[in-house]
């Protein structure tokens, strides 16, 4: 029902030409609603100042007997404002709780921003820079992380913006409603070529997309290529059933929850999982000795997230 | 009879002196150097912004000249200005008193300002620093090869002026307030005085200590913000705009004291709810702590700290409604003149308007996620900071430059100047809106050509506001030879600060001022011999 009211306040208005997104409709309507009640109130404030202002003039006989106090009034201006406010709040609030919240079936793409570029990779291990193909009419959740410094994923035509932010993932997701080239635009200063660090978003029809994807150069996939690095990292020398040095096993561990000593717990997401290989003693798993070394300067962002992508992946092939 | 321009005439004496009213005097010399600097930084930019391509200076050239731009209208201009000039000038005055509390400390914060900004301006020539007034880390601490230390420096000695000038305008209003005002006899700009010192105390220790760490990290690669040594670059933001929101506040609230006086005079009205405006300016100093996340909504701050900030903006939004619905129903049955400063203080009631009504869209989640970081924030705080801010500061000026000086300015001029500031700031400013709508990021030296129609009316509106910035720079200067004798009271204000001469004495009243039974007693009729006309 609200959606429906949304869509249709939208279609009747558009911020730009494009709004190509299932979230931009939702934004325009917000915008429109914003602008139609602030202009309103703008509007009124002007027009009551230019009336009185030529209303009483000085030097101009007109009835001057000054207004009784009024109280009514004072607290009908305040808390008229309060009510909109609160509503607008919720309404801005809905949409951005939905925003942080991707569907656990969305198309995984992962970045990594530079000084100053977009390094892409899709799961199969299509790599593009500065350049993002994707189907439309899918959920896609892109995950964000910076070598140097903030940088922010910004896509107009989306309605979608998210700072890169290094040291942590990030992430964001949207649904394509239109097919075309959109740009993409790093909106947070980042030195120099900040208004170079540009690229462009294209959204495709499923087929075309998926003819795309397999056209690539022939590579292993992000999952494949994070058990490769598994192994030739170690890592599988202490995280493997059969090792003799006591650490937890990790198959299935992504989207679990893990208990860390101290009786805290955590849900393995990407964020932990990337800890735990960078700065492995701040969150020890309960029952282990903290004996893992940091692999913080060994593994470049690229290979981090193709490691927790095989990591996601073992959770995929267990489950029942 | 002599006055405090009169007392003594040398250079020493004035840059040795504790009188409040020639320190105010040092203070706009200083900040209007440091205004037309800021000025000739945001010219160029606007030039190098008429066309798409970065033709006119190099990347590095623009992002020293935007943060140049910045840091210079903040700290040294905007933050000093109706504080320091008209809040020294006027607050003893309007208070019944012969001085600040603590003279000598007010002039040592002038000096601790202009060494601080010797020191801005220092790194400036020496090659510029490129990090934007922000400063966020890891980008100013590991990445930047630019003079950031020496600026922080700057920024670090500038924030002990204001923390001693706050210091002072408390002790001065608490302990010398003439025996008959009470605090709900205070005019409005001193309890703006009021609440901008308590902002400049609490805050500005933040700042300093942030800044501090980053000089830290820059120095000694100490992992405070950088998360390559262990550190958080939210933390830094956090920080940052635990002090520079509030800060904005520091800009703003002067302003509303100083509309708040014009309005009531020109008018020839009481001001309408005086009570709730004072409250309002002491509910806007302290809800202001409290919204700075909503500067992060896309930073990467947790979803709760989202919702908080955006709810707590909605509410620190109101007390501002409250005052602009207050200064339009002062007009209400008044007898109104249209003078030069209240033309300005017209001005700045618009466009803070404007400028708090498009700060609703940026509290508004969902929609800041599309607008942040792009030029609908440029234009939103530039509609307070400068269609707000100076534009009351302009309004200050005109309406007590008689006051300072003792002399009158070209009526006629200084309306034509108000008129082409007005649309000169609309003309620059307004576009900007539509370019962040349309997705313009800030900070870009070069634009796709699809901007390009919007920020040329832009620049060609920086080239008016120019003008309408430089007319009064000509006339006010003119005036202090060439005006006529002003009187002491030449708008028939009823503040304190009237019922002495003017120029004032060193000792500011000849005899005790008269405290009004009710503050602002103004009426649109017979018993006010201006209100009858």
């Amino acid at each position: 029902m609200a959606a429906d009211t949304d869509a249709a306040l939208s279609s009747s208005f558009r911020l730009m030409d494009a709004a190509a997104s299932t979230q931009a409709s939702r934004t325009d309507a917000i915008f429109l609603a914003m602008v139609l009640l602030c202009g309103a109130v703008a509007a009124v404030v002007f027009a009551l100042i230019v009336i009185f202002v030529i209303r009483y003039r000085r030097g101009r006989h007109v009835d001057r007997t000054p207004p009784r106090e009024l109280r009514g009034i004072e607290i009908a201006w305040t808390v008229a404002p309060l009510l909109v406010f609160l509503a607008i709040f919720a309404w801005a609030a809905r949409d951005f709780i939905t925003l942080a919240d991707p569907p656990p079936d969305a198309l995984p793409v992962s970045v990594v921003a530079k000084q100053w570029m977009w390094k892409l990779q899709h799961r199969n291990g299509r790599r593009e820079i500065n350049e993002l193909h994707l189907p439309q009419g899918e959920p896609v959740v892109v995950t964000l992380a910076s070598e140097d410094v903030i940088h922010s994923f910004f896509i107009p035509a989306f309605r979608i913006k998210q700072d890169v932010v290094p040291g942590r993932y990030t992430r964001l997701w949207f649904t394509a409603t239109q097919l075309g080239v959109f740009p993409l635009f790093c909106s947070e200063y980042c030195g120099s070529e900040h208004s170079q660090m540009t690229g462009r978003v294209v959204v495709m029809a499923p087929a075309d997309y998926g003819r795309w994807l397999a056209s690539g150069p022939a590579q292993p996939d992000m999952a494949q290529y994070g058990f490769a690095l598994f192994r030739q990292l170690g890592c599988s020398g202490c995280h493997d059933a059969r090792s003799t040095i006591h650490a937890p096993l990790l198959d299935g561990v992504y989207g679990r929850a893990v208990h860390l000593q101290g009786g805290r717990s955590v849900v393995a997401d990407a964020n932990y999982l990337r800890d735990s290989i960078l700065v492995p003693a701040k969150d020890v798993v309960a029952g282990f000795e903290p004996v893992m070394p940091s692999y913080a300067g060994q593994v470049s962002e690229e290979d981090l997230q193709a490691l927790i992508a095989y990591l996601q992946s073992t959770g995929k092939r267990n489950a029942p | 009879m002599t006055s405090y321009l009169d007392d003594g005439l040398t250079i020493r004496s004035w840059l040795t002196t504790t009188d409040h009213k020639r320190i105010a005097i040092l203070y706009a010399i200083a900040i209007t150097a440091f205004f037309f600097v800021g000025g000739a930084a945001a010219t160029i930019i606007r030039l190098e912004l008429a066309t798409p391509q970065g033709d006119l200076v190099s990347h590095d050239a623009y992002n020293k000249l935007f943060t140049a731009h910045g840091v210079i209208m903040v700290w040294l201009f905007l933050i000093p200005s109706i504080p320091s000039v008209l809040g020294n000038f006027l607050l003893p005055l309007m208070i019944g008193a012969k001085d600040l509390a603590f003279p000598r400390l007010n002039l040592a914060s002038w000096y601790l300002y202009v060494a601080g900004g010797l020191l801005t301006l220092e790194a400036l020539f020496l090659g510029g620093v490129d990090t934007g007034w922000t400063f966020y880390t890891p980008y100013s601490t590991m990445f930047s090869n630019t003079y950031v230390v020496l600026t922080l420096v700057g920024i670090f000695v500038t924030g002990f002026s204001s923390i001693l000038t706050g210091l002072n305008f408390i002790a001065t209003i608490h302990t010398l307030r003439d025996k008959a005002m009470g605090w709900f006899k205070l005019p409005l700009f001193a309890w703006a005085m009021y609440a901008t010192s308590l902002i400049l105390v609490l805050a500005t220790p933040v700042l300093a200590i942030t800044v501090l760490l980053a000089v830290a990290e820059r120095l000694f690669q100490i992992g405070v913000f950088d998360p390559a040594y262990g550190g958080d670059p939210l933390l830094f933001q956090h920080l940052f705009w635990f002090y520079s929101h509030p800060a904005v506040y520091v800009m703003i609230l002067p302003a509303m004291g100083v509309v708040s006086e014009i309005i009531p005079c020109f008018a020839r009205r009481p001001v309408f709810g005086y009570r709730s405006m004072a409250y309002a300016i002491m509910a806007i100093a302290s809800v202001g702590f409290l919204v700075w996340g909503h500067h992060m909504f896309v930073s990467g701050q947790s979803l709760t700290a989202s919702l908080v900030f955006s709810l707590l903006s909605f509410i620190v939004a109101i007390p501002s409604a409250i005052k602009v619905f207050n200064w339009t129903a002062t007009l209400y049955k008044g007898a109104i003149r249209l003078d030069a400063p209240m033309l300005y203080a017209l001005g700045f009631v618009g466009l803070f308007t404007i400028g708090g009504l498009t700060g609703l869209f940026l509290a508004s989640l969902a929609l800041d996620v599309h607008l942040t970081d792009t030029y609908f924030v440029v234009a939103h705080f530039h509609y307070i900071m400068v269609g707000g801010a100076v534009m009351a500061y302009f309004a200050g000026l005109h309406f007590w430059w008689p006051k300072v000086t003792g002399r009158l300015y070209p009526e006629v001029w200084s309306r034509i100047a108000a008129v082409v500031v007005f649309i000169g700031f609309n003309l620059t400013f307004f576009p900007q809106f539509l370019l962040g709508v349309e997705g313009m990021p800030r900070r870009y030296h070069a634009y796709p050509p699809q901007f390009q129609v919007l920020n040329l009316f832009s620049s060609a509106g920086a080239g008016v506001l120019a003008l309408g910035y430089l007319m009064p720079l000509v006339y006010l200067a003119w005036s202090l030879r060439g005006g006529p004798r002003a009187g002491d009271n030449p708008w028939h204000a009823k503040g304190l600060e009237w019922q002495t001469r003017s120029p004032p004495p060193t000792h500011n009243f000849d005899a005790p001022p008269v405290v009004p039974e009710i503050v602002y007693d103004y009426r649109a009729d017979e018993r006010d011999p201006e209100g009858a006309r």
